[in-house]
């Protein structure tokens, strides 16, 4: 049976498992009727245009999670960023795992989707933000069809979550191949501040589909953080939808880090809603093998006075294909507008491919928009420098990727994170060097 | 009396289309629709070979099959194709030796456009051969191509003159079935150029042609075909005004280039049709396909400014085929009021060593939208391919938009691309600059944007660039309050 015909006819089966007297009940009805019309995307559809999920969609995935799958701490402690004391919200096989995870009702709102979705305490911030940014288009629709499980995270007005929250989904490859749709909701109030990291992890080698829908909401002056650690297995994929809106003088800042994983495609959406918003959406991605990562970026001006960064740097090697797509609209009243888009990739070999769109679609004439595209390779004069002066030819190779990268990896503002990611940089670039000098 | 700003204001107010007027020529047209005898008739008419009247069908076949694309960011009624009379010529057709035997009418009306056909043949060394509507009726300075062994005519000329170039070359680099307005081009097309220089001959002048859209509900299809053999040379000039009318225009043409091993060929255009008038009613629709091929260490080089018509969808592109061949594309697109502009370029790039520079400037007033489209295509094959692509907008009044969708594809490490865009506006300072020392805002915008504009104007031939700089300030005028 097609992977869509299943998930169409499991939608009973997973109604009954949940509690259907509810509003999201009829918002996952109706979310069930929108997929079914629209499917999964072909290449046909522009925003598709360089990635086939048909490879991945071929496998006869497990819709519906078995029981909790235990795992030990000292196994998967790697994964952790365990050096930093964080909130933990772990999943395995898209279960809550309550014994690794470390939750807070504390000032703020560190726990699940699960009991934010049944709970009358939670009521109204469901009713208010849940489903209420993301689009309705075939793949966010599905996820709400299946919505039931995920992080919930509220910090209310003139909070600061004390520490970052680290969200990690395990599978643990029980199945013989399986889909998960965690869904996430993150609401930070006026002047509130989080830090999230964000973490998919598959433990062996059948094939995982992921389709994640995260919701972001940052009211007035609010600071969020957000990163994507994205460095899973051969046979994982994963589908990325964020959709983030932004009040007045709210700074909000997605980093993705895509290091592996089969198919990865990121559509990150910054939907601003007010004025001096900044926006912020930094990427490294570092891939070889087989392995493709998209991202689709849109960051949609609608009022004056407000910002927005994008740096996506890319390192493709093998036959690893990289796609950026990345739009900025302005809408006409939102003059005063500073959008910067920047793309920059090396190709390591002839056969990686590389596919940059970076657009703008601009209404208002009083704006300073940019953007701009690279492709290109190491410099050979650096390169003989180094030789020259006894570092060995892969040692200034890295160097110099690493350099490369650097400029998006200065914005990472918790110490220990930038560690990791340098070292996964190092282990990327098959070099022993510690990049924190 | 002396000429105040009021005076300048009025003028502006009330100002047409400089060229909107209609030549009342008998024309013998045919019935408007278009089925395979049609295109039979066509044919027949133009006393084309079974070949030809053949290609013909097959294109029209393919046609029939194919959808409208929509994907360009552009919005208009749809043409009805079968509401378009596809051939007209003007009836009279003798063949003329010298100027004095070409009918008064039409004489005139060339004057009103500011071609003096005396005048160009003694100034500027261009020759000059005047599609009015679909039939060639002036050809100049032919026999001095003729000594160097150059072939400028017509096309349906050079189809029964020449018809072995004619079939080596046609639908080399634009296929019939290439896309919709192709394929209909190529069912249809009434007449247009042909070009053929031979090997080693660097063309003494630049060539040009003149089209014009003229009889009610005409549709025109012009076809161009430029072959630059080995070691060969050639410019190449057109330029375009319409008359101003209600309904809309139609025009799809295809321009093919081919420039054989080491050759090089420069085409310039400096399109103004009718854009419709300040209520976005009328102009033109320009569906234009214009591609060329590269050979080993040849080099095509595209101009082009667009300050006319209600719709234009144009991409003139280059397949860069032969090692060390080059590419280029400059290009100024103006829209004002409502005209919608989606344009911009391909550059495939197959050979090693290729090379390609794009320069494209988008300039939106009024209620306009300008969208710049393009690709730039590294092959696994192609190593050491270089391209640099800076895409500029400039936005007059926050009811227009500008737009840029490039796509960049790259298989392979040694290439080397750079894409640069920006959007600005004239800034409230350089304005107050110009005042300053006594320029008027009007005069300091056209200042600037020719400034804004310069790298693409400096690209085209010598008496096309004056021309091109007074239809921009034309085209802005009131654009700015």
């Amino acid at each position: 049976m097609e992977l869509k015909d299943k998930l169409v006819s499991s939608f009973l089966a997973f109604e009954n498992t949940v509690d259907v007297d509810t509003a999201v009940h009829d918002i996952r009805s109706q979310a069930i009727k929108t997929f079914e019309e629209k499917g999964f995307p072909t290449k046909k559809e522009e925003a598709w245009k360089y990635t086939s999920l048909n490879t991945v969609l071929k496998h006869d995935y497990s819709i519906f999670p078995k029981e909790e799958n235990a795992l030990d701490f000292k196994d998967i402690k790697k994964y952790f960023l365990h050096d930093l004391d964080t909130y933990k919200i772990v999943f395995i096989d898209g279960k809550y795992s309550s014994h690794l995870s470390e939750t807070t009702h504390d000032k703020i709102d560190v726990c699940l989707m699960s009991s934010a979705l049944t709970h009358e305490k939670y009521r109204l911030i469901i009713e208010n933000y849940f489903n209420k940014v993301a689009p309705k288009d075939g793949l966010t629709s599905l996820n709400t069809a299946f919505s039931r499980e995920g992080a919930y995270i509220y910090i209310p007005k003139n909070k600061l979550a004390d520490k970052p929250i680290q969200i990690i989904h395990f599978s643990t490859g029980n199945e013989a191949a399986q889909m998960l749709q965690p869904r996430n909701l993150i609401v930070v109030g006026e002047n509130s501040h989080v830090q999230i990291i964000e973490r998919h992890q598959s433990l062996t080698d059948n094939p995982v589909l992921t389709n994640a829908v995260t919701e972001i909401f940052a009211d007035k002056r609010a600071i969020v953080d957000y990163y994507k650690i994205q460095n899973d297995n051969q046979n994982a994929s994963l589908i990325d939808n964020t959709y983030i809106e932004q009040h007045a003088q709210s700074v909000a800042s997605v980093h993705t880090f895509a290091f592996g994983g089969n198919i990865t495609r990121n559509n990150l959406n910054f939907y601003q809603k007010g004025e001096g918003i900044d926006s912020i959406l930094n990427g490294i991605t570092i891939i070889e093998g087989k392995q493709h990562v998209d991202h689709n970026t849109l960051v949609h001006h609608t009022e004056p006075n407000c910002e927005s960064h994008q740096d996506y740097k890319g390192i493709f090697g093998e036959k690893a294909t990289g796609v950026f797509n990345g739009k900025i609209i302005v809408n006409k009243e939102a003059q005063k507008t500073n959008a910067f888009q920047s793309n920059n990739n090396i190709l390591l070999s002839d056969k990686a491919t590389i596919n940059s769109k970076p657009q703008l679609e601009i209404f208002a004439d009083d704006v300073k928009c940019s953007h701009g595209c690279t492709i290109g390779q190491l410099d050979d004069n650096a390169l003989f420098y180094m030789k020259s002066r006894g570092i060995g030819e892969k040692e200034a190779r890295a160097l110099l990727m690493y350099a490369f990268a650097n400029n998006v990896l200065s914005s990472v503002k918790i110490p220990q994170l930038k560690s990791r990611i340098n070292k996964l940089i190092a282990t990327k670039l098959g070099v022993n060097i510690g990049f924190d000098l | 009396m002396a000429y105040t700003e009021d005076d300048l204001k009025k003028e502006l107010e009330t100002k047409e289309y400089e060229y909107g007027f209609y030549t009342d020529i008998e024309s013998d047209t045919f019935p408007v629709g278009l089925n395979e005898d049609i295109v039979r008739a066509i044919s027949k008419k133009k006393e084309e070979p079974e070949w030809m009247t053949e290609w013909r069908l097959e294109a029209f076949r393919a046609w029939e099959q194919m959808e409208e694309p929509e994907w360009a960011n552009v919005t208009y009624e749809k043409p009805d194709f079968q509401n378009i009379s596809y051939y007209s010529a003007p009836n009279k057709k003798p063949k003329y030796n010298s100027i004095d035997e070409v009918d008064p009418e039409l004489l005139d009306t060339f004057k009103r456009l500011g071609i003096s056909l005396d005048e160009q043949k003694k100034l500027a060394g261009v020759a000059v051969d005047i599609v009015m509507d679909s039939v060639s009726v002036a050809t100049t300075f032919k026999e001095t191509l003729a000594e160097k062994g150059i072939i400028f005519c017509s096309i349906s000329e050079a189809i029964q003159e020449h018809p072995e170039l004619v079939k080596k070359y046609i639908g080399a680099v634009v296929p019939q079935k290439d896309n919709f307005y192709a394929a209909l081009n190529s069912a249809v097309f009434s007449d247009g150029s042909f070009c053929y220089i031979p090997k080693g001959v660097r063309c003494p002048m630049e060539l040009s042609t003149y089209f014009r859209i003229n009889q009610a509900g005409t549709g025109q299809f012009e076809r161009t075909l430029v072959v630059a053999d080995q070691g060969s040379y050639v410019s190449y000039l057109e330029g375009c005004t319409a008359p101003s009318r209600d309904e809309n225009q139609l025009h799809a043409a295809v321009v093919e280039l081919i420039a054989l091993d080491d050759a090089e060929i420069k085409y310039s255009t400096v399109q103004n049709w009718y854009p419709g008038n300040a209520e976005g009613k009328g102009g033109v629709y320009n569906f234009v396909t214009k591609r060329g091929i590269c050979e080993n260490n040849a080099k095509i080089s595209w101009t082009q400014v667009e300050t006319g018509s209600a719709i234009t969808w144009k991409y003139p592109s280059c397949i860069l085929k032969g090692d060390n061949s080059v590419g280029e594309f400059y290009s100024i697109a103006v829209t004002n009021n409502f005209q919608q502009a989606d344009t911009g370029t391909k550059m495939i790039h197959l050979g090693k060593n290729t090379k390609s520079t794009i320069i494209s400037k988008g300039i939106s007033a009024g209620k306009s939208q300008n969208s710049y489209r393009g690709l730039v295509q590294i092959s696994s094959r192609a190593t050491n391919a270089r391209n640099f692509s800076q895409c500029d907008s400039l936005l007059m009044g926050n009811e227009c938009g500008a737009h840029t969708f490039p796509y960049i594809e790259t298989k392979n490490k040694t290439a080397q691309i750079e894409h640069e865009a920006t959007t600005s506006k004239i800034g409230e300072d350089q304005i107050f600059y110009c005042n300053q020392r006594g320029i008027d805002t009007e005069k300091a915008i056209a200042l600037i944007v020719n400034g804004f504009s310069k790298e693409v104007l400096n690209k085209l031939p010598m008496e096309f660039a004056v021309e091109a700089q007074k239809l921009l300030e034309i085209s802005l005028e009131g654009s700015v309050g």
